[in-house]
C-alpha cells in the first residue's frame, strides 16, 4: 500500500491527510515536532489570554486520527533522502515513503538588530513560542512589540490582557498600511488608540535592543525616538518566512520557499509541498508567490489530496478572501482592495457616523464591476461576495443588494440605507435599496 | 500548557479597585444570607434593616463589579482570564460555591425547616424564610415560604446578573434584546404575575402553575389532577380555565409552530426561567460544558428518556384520572395465562426488535430505534414482573407514585441540584441539555422540521475553537464551521454566543427555507478546483 508521509500537521497537512483518507485507504503518516495533534495556530493567543485551554485549540481529538487510520508521529525530521525515499528522524528511526509532502509552515523573521538574542526577546509563531512568551512575561509590567502586522497586533492584545502596558512600534505611518488603504489603516489605528495601556509609535523603527548584565532585555532604542523605552519583554513580529530547515542538504529546489508547480509538486518526483512553506513557480495573475494565510494552506491540502488520489488537479484558489480581528474590530476582505488605488479602479468608502463601521468598495472604473471589498465592524457573507466577484457584478447592483450580503447577527443595524445614501450623494446617483421586511424573511421560501 | 494557570503563580485574575469593592459589598450580602440561614432556629432582628441591606449589597456589589470589569475598554468579547479564575475554571471557589448551592437546594426541597420555615411559635417563620416575610407581606399579604425565598433569589440573580450580561455584551443587539426579554419574562411572568393573580383570588394553583410561559412538559405537573382540579374549579374562574386552555394551546400549537419558524431558542434562551438563569447567572460557566462525543451520546439518551418518561407518566396519570382507576392489566385480558402470554410476547418482541436493530440496522435513526426498543422491552419486563407478583397496576406502580418519583429524581435532584448547584462544575445548561423534556420535545422539531440553523460563512473559519469552547450546550460548533456545514442540532438553544465570540465573523443564527438547511459541503468556499462529485456545489 502506498505510504504517504506528511511533514507538518498544521492546517495544510491535516487537511491533506483528512481528504486523502476520504478518497482512499492509503497509508498516511503525519509528522510534527511541535505538537502531536493538529491545533489551530491562530488560536494560540486565546490560550495566553485565558479564553481557552490549549486542548480547546485542537479541532479534532486524537481519537479522530486513530479512527481514520492516520498515524501521528511526534518527531523531528532531520533530513530527507530523496534518492532512497527515506526520512531520518531525530529519535533515530528511519521512515520510508512513497510520496512525501512538505507542509512545514513558517518561521518568524529576525533581523540583525543589536540584542535580538537577549532573554525576553522573541517572536510568536509556534506552541513553543507561546510557552516561552508565557515564561518571559511572568509578572512583568511593560513590553515593546515591533512590527505592525497581524501577529503584532495579536501580541499587543495578549499582553494588554495580562495588564502589561505596551509600546507598539510600527514602521508604516498607519497600522498595516502596507496592506490596507490609507483610510482603512487609519480606521484601525484609531481603534487601537482606544486602549489606554497601548502606546502606538507610527513611522518608527527599532534601532537597538538593550540588555542588562544578566543578559535580559532592559529597554529598546528607536530610530527617531529621543529616549530609550524601558521594557521587560520585546516581541518581534516583523513577518514570517517559509520554514525550510528540513530541506537542507536535499536536492529539492527552494528559493524563498519550496518551489512548486501548479500541481503543488516540487522539482522531485513524488515530493510535494503545501501551505506556508511553498513558493509558486508561476504565481497566478494578481497573486503572490508566497501567501502565508490559513485559507490557502487549507485549499492546497484539499487540492493536493485529489492529485495524490489519482485526479491530477491544479491549485486554483478562487477569489481572494481573508479576515482578521484587531482587538474588538473585525475585518474581512473579499477580492482585492490594494493599499493604493490602481489607475483603472474607482472606490467608494462608507464610514458610519459613530465610527464603528467602515466598508471600502473597489470597482472597475469603466465596467463598474466589483473588484474587492474591505469591511470593518460589519460582517459580510462570503458566498454572496464570491458570487458577485465571479460574476463581475456592477457596483450599483452590489450596493442595492448589500443587505442580502450582511452577515451580522439578527437585530444588528444593517447599514444598507446609510451606505446607499452616502453612495448616491458622493457619486451623484440614485440607487434604491432592495431589502425585505422581517416578516417576509420569516416566511420566505 | 495543560497546567492550571490559577495554580502556577500567574496573576490569576486582575481585579481592579472597582471589582474589589464590588466583591466586598457582595460578600456583605452573602454574609447576611449565611447569617440568617445558619440561624434557622432563631429570630434575628432587625429584619427591616438586614433585608434591604442584603438587596442593596447585591445591587451595588454586582454593579461595581460590572463597572470595574467592563469600563475603560471598547465594547467587545471580554473573556480574558476565564481559565485563570478559580471560580470559572473549576478551582477552589467553584467547589465552594457548588457545594453551598447544592446544600441550599437540599434544604429547599427536603429540609425547609433548616431555612427557618415554620420553626417559630405557632408555625411562624424564623431564619432565612423570616427574612423574606416583610417582602412577602408586601406582595401577597401572607408569610413567606421557602419557595418565595427561592423565587426571589432566583429572580434577583437573573435581573442583577442580567444587567452584568447586558453590559458585557453591549455591542451585540441580539444579546441585548434577548436578555431584556428573558429578564422581563422572569420578573413579570414568573415572579410578579403569580402574585397579582393570587391577589385576584387565583390562590389554589400554586406558584409554578401561574407562570404562563412555564409550559408542559417542562411543567410536568400541568396535566395532573392536583393542577387540573383547581383550574376547572368554580372559584378559580375565569383565570383557571384560561390557564388550562392556554397551557394546552402552548404545548400543542404555540410551541411547535414557533419552533418551526425560529428554532427552540424562542423558549430556551428568551422566555424560559431555567434558560434565563443559565444565560445570566450562568454565563460565567458556559465554557465548562463537556464537548466530547461521549457527552453528546449520553445527552441524547438521557434527555429523550426523560421526555418519553414524562409523556408516559402523563398518560398513566390521565388514565387514572379520567377512568378513576389505576391502569390494570386484567382490564383487557380474560385470564392470568393470557396476560402472561401477552407480556412474554411483549418482552420477546422488544428483545428481538432490539437485537435485529443492533445487528442489521446501520441507518441514521439506528440509535433512536434502539432506544425505543430498549424502553419498550424495559416496560414489558416491569409489567411482567409485577403481573407475575399479582400486582396489576400498569408498571407495578401507581401513577401518583410515578409522579412522586419524577418530582424527586428529575424535578429536584436533576433540575435543581445538578442543574443549578453544579453550575460552577459542569456548566450552566446541564438540565437544559441532559434533562429538560421541553427541550427534548422542541429539539426534535428543531432538528427535523424547522427553519432555524446556524449558518457558516463560506470558507472563513480558522478552527480556533472559541465557538465550541463557549457553547453552553456542549456542541462542537467548530466541527461544522470548519467544514462549511450549517449547524443543525437538536440541542442548540440559540443563545448566539458562538456567533458573538467568533473572531472571523463565521457564524450567524438564521431562519430560512428548509431546503438546503442541512448541507454536507465537503469542499469549502474559496477553492475553485473542479469537483470530483458534480453534485457538490
Amino acid at each position: 500500500m502506498e505510504h504517504i508521509v506528511i511533514i507538518g500537521n498544521g492546517i495544510a497537512g491535516s487537511t491533506l491527510a483528512r481528504h486523502i483518507r476520504k478518497l482512499s485507504d492509503k497509508r498516511i503518516t503525519m509528522i510534527s515536532a511541535e505538537h502531536d495533534n493538529f491545533f489551530s495556530r491562530t488560536a494560540l493567543m486565546y490560550v495566553y489570554m485565558g479564553h481557552m485551554r490549549f486542548k480547546d485549540t485542537e479541532p479534532y481529538p486524537k481519537s479522530f486520527w486513530e479512527k481514520n487510520d492516520i498515524a501521528l508521529l511526534h518527531d523531528y525530521v532531520k533530513c530527507i533522502d530523496v534518492e532512497g525515499q527515506e526520512l531520518s528522524l531525530e529519535k533515530g528511526e528511519r521512515l520510508k515513503y512513497d510520496k512525501l509532502i512538505i507542509a512545514t509552515g513558517s518561521c518568524p523573521n529576525k533581523l540583525d538588530w543589536q540584542g535580538v538574542d537577549l532573554i525576553g526577546v522573541q517572536g510568536l509563531y509556534s506552541k513553543q513560542d507561546l510557552e516561552s512568551m508565557k515564561a518571559n512575561t511572568q509578572g512583568i509590567k511593560h513590553a515593546v512589540v515591533v512590527g505592525g502586522g497581524l501577529i503584532g497586533v495579536e501580541m499587543v492584545e495578549m499582553l494588554l490582557s495580562r495588564n502589561i502596558s505596551v509600546d507598539f512600534i510600527v514602521r508604516d505611518d498607519q497600522f498595516w498600511r502596507s496592506v490596507l488603504p490609507e483610510q482603512d489603516a487609519a480606521f484601525v489605528s484609531n481603534h487601537l488608540r482606544k486602549h489606554h495601556n497601548l502606546k502606538l509609535h507610527l513611522s518608527e523603527e527599532l534601532d537597538e535592543i538593550l540588555g542588562n548584565d544578566a543578559g535580559e532585555v532592559r529597554a529598546v532604542k528607536t530610530l527617531h525616538g529621543e529616549e530609550e523605552i524601558p521594557c521587560d519583554f520585546v516581541g518581534l513580529t516583523i513577518g514570517v518566512h517559509p520554514n525550510l530547515a528540513v530541506l537542507q542538504g536535499s536536492d529539492i529546489a527552494v528559493e524563498k520557499g519550496v518551489l512548486v508547480d501548479e500541481y503543488l509538486k516540487t522539482n522531485q518526483e513524488n515530493i510535494y509541498a503545501i501551505g506556508d512553506c511553498t513558493q509558486q513557480k508561476n504565481p497566478m495573475p494578481g497573486r503572490k508567490a508566497i501567501e502565508q494565510v490559513w485559507y490557502t494552506g487549507r485549499i492546497m491540502g484539499e487540492t493536493l489530496a485529489q492529485t495524490i488520489c489519482g485526479t491530477p488537479t491544479k491549485y486554483s484558489p478562487g477569489n481572494w478572501f481573508n479576515s482578521a480581528k484587531f482587538f474588538d474590530l473585525e475585518y474581512q476582505t473579499y477580492g482585492w482592495v490594494r493599499s493604493e488605488l490602481q489607475a483603472d479602479e474607482e472606490e467608494f468608502v462608507f464610514e458610519d457616523k459613530k465610527g464603528k463601521v467602515l466598508v471600502h468598495f473597489v470597482y472597475d472604473k469603466k465596467s463598474k464591476a466589483l473588484k474587492g471589498v474591505n469591511t470593518f465592524g460589519l460582517r459580510l457573507r462570503h458566498e454572496v461576495f464570491d458570487h458577485w466577484l465571479t460574476q463581475q457584478t456592477e457596483i450599483t447592483e452590489v450596493l442595492s443588494n448589500i443587505e442580502s450580503a450582511v452577515f451580522d447577527p439578527e437585530f444588528f443595524t444593517r447599514y444598507g440605507a446609510e451606505i446607499l445614501t452616502a453612495f448616491n450623494e458622493e457619486k451623484k446617483m440614485n440607487i434604491a435599496l432592495k431589502s425585505k421586511k422581517w416578516w417576509q424573511k420569516l416566511i420566505q421560501a | 500548557m495543560e497546567t492550571n494557570y490559577s495554580l502556577t503563580g500567574d496573576a490569576g485574575q486582575y481585579l481592579n479597585t472597582w471589582q474589589k469593592i464590588g466583591l466586598g459589598i457582595t460578600g456583605l450580602g452573602l454574609f447576611i444570607v449565611v447569617l440568617y440561614w445558619g440561624n434557622w432556629n432563631s429570630q434575628i432582628e432587625p429584619s427591616w434593616f438586614f433585608f434591604p441591606l442584603m438587596i442593596a449589597s447585591f445591587v451595588l456589589g454586582t454593579g461595581f463589579y460590572t463597572w470595574g470589569a467592563y469600563k475603560g475598554a471598547p465594547a467587545g468579547i471580554k473573556n480574558n482570564g476565564v481559565y485563570f479564575n478559580p471560580l470559572t475554571n473549576r478551582g477552589s471557589l467553584a467547589w465552594v460555591s457548588g457545594v453551598l448551592l447544592t446544600l441550599f437546594y437540599v434544604c429547599l426541597y427536603w429540609f425547609p425547616g433548616h431555612l427557618g420555615l415554620g420553626m417559630g411559635a405557632n408555625g411562624t417563620n424564623l431564619g432565612l424564610v423570616a427574612l423574606f416575610d416583610g417582602l412577602s407581606h408586601l406582595f401577597r399579604n401572607k408569610d413567606a415560604d421557602q419557595w418565595f425565598v427561592y423565587g426571589t433569589f432566583y429572580t434577583l440573580a437573573i435581573v442583577f446578573l442580567g444587567v452584568k450580561f447586558l453590559v458585557k455584551y453591549r455591542h451585540n443587539k441580539y444579546q441585548i434584546i434577548r436578555t431584556i426579554v428573558v429578564m422581563f419574562s422572569q420578573l413579570v411572568f414568573a415572579y410578579f404575575l403569580p402574585f397579582i393573580l393570587e391577589a385576584l383570588g387565583a390562590n389554589d394553583g400554586g406558584y409554578y402553575n401561574l407562570n404562563p410561559v412555564n409550559y408542559y412538559p417542562l411543567n410536568y405537573s400541568f396535566i395532573t389532577p392536583d393542577r387540573i382540579d383547581p383550574m376547572v374549579a368554580d372559584v378559580n374562574q375565569p383565570i383557571g380555565m384560561a390557564y388550562l386552555v392556554w397551557g394546552i394551546i402552548g404545548f400543542l400549537i404555540i410551541t411547535p409552530v414557533i419552533t418551526y419558524y425560529v428554532g427552540k431558542r424562542w423558549y430556551c434562551s428568551w422566555f424560559c426561567g431555567c434558560g434565563g438563569l443559565a444565560e445570566t447567572a450562568g454565563d460565567s460557566f458556559r465554557h465548562l460544558s463537556d464537548k466530547s462525543v461521549t457527552a453528546w451520546k449520553i445527552e441524547r439518551w438521557v434527555i429523550h428518556s426523560v421526555m418519553v418518561f414524562v409523556f408516559i407518566m402523563t398518560l398513566a396519570v390521565m388514565y387514572t384520572y379520567f377512568l378513576n382507576q389505576e391502569f390494570a392489566l386484567q382490564f383487557i385480558v380474560p385470564s392470568r395465562g393470557a396476560g402472561m402470554f401477552i407480556l412474554f410476547g411483549w418482552v420477546a418482541l422488544g428483545l428481538i426488535a432490539f437485537l435485529f436493530l443492533y445487528f442489521k440496522n446501520k441507518g441514521k435513526s439506528r440509535k433512536y430505534l434502539l432506544v425505543g426498543a430498549a424502553i419498550f422491552t424495559f416496560l414489558g419486563v416491569l409489567m411482567l414482573v409485577n403481573y407475575s407478583l399479582g400486582n396489576h397496576q400498569a408498571f407495578g406502580i401507581a401513577s401518583y407514585k410515578i409522579k412522586q418519583w419524577y418530582g424527586f429524581f428529575i424535578g429536584a435532584i436533576f433540575s435543581g441540584i445538578i442543574g443549578v448547584g453544579f453550575y460552577p462544575l459542569l456548566g450552566n445548561r446541564v438540565w437544559c441539555r441532559f434533562g429538560c423534556p421541553m427541550a427534548g420535545y422542541m429539539g426534535i422539531i428543531q432538528r427535523f422540521k424547522s427553519r432555524f440553523r446556524i449558518t457558516t460563512n463560506g470558507g472563513q473559519c480558522i478552527s480556533c475553537g472559541n465557538c465550541s469552547t463557549y457553547c453552553e450546550q456542549g456542541i462542537d460548533v467548530r466541527w461544522y464551521a470548519q467544514r462549511g456545514q450549517n449547524i443543525v442540532r437538536a440541542s442548540c438553544v440559540g443563545c448566539g454566543i458562538c456567533s458573538a465570540v467568533c473572531p472571523r465573523g463565521v457564524l450567524k443564527l438564521e431562519n430560512g427555507p428548509e431546503e438546503g438547511r442541512v448541507n454536507d459541503n465537503p469542499i469549502l468556499l474559496g477553492n475553485d478546483m473542479p469537483r470530483m462529485n458534480p453534485n457538490v456545489k
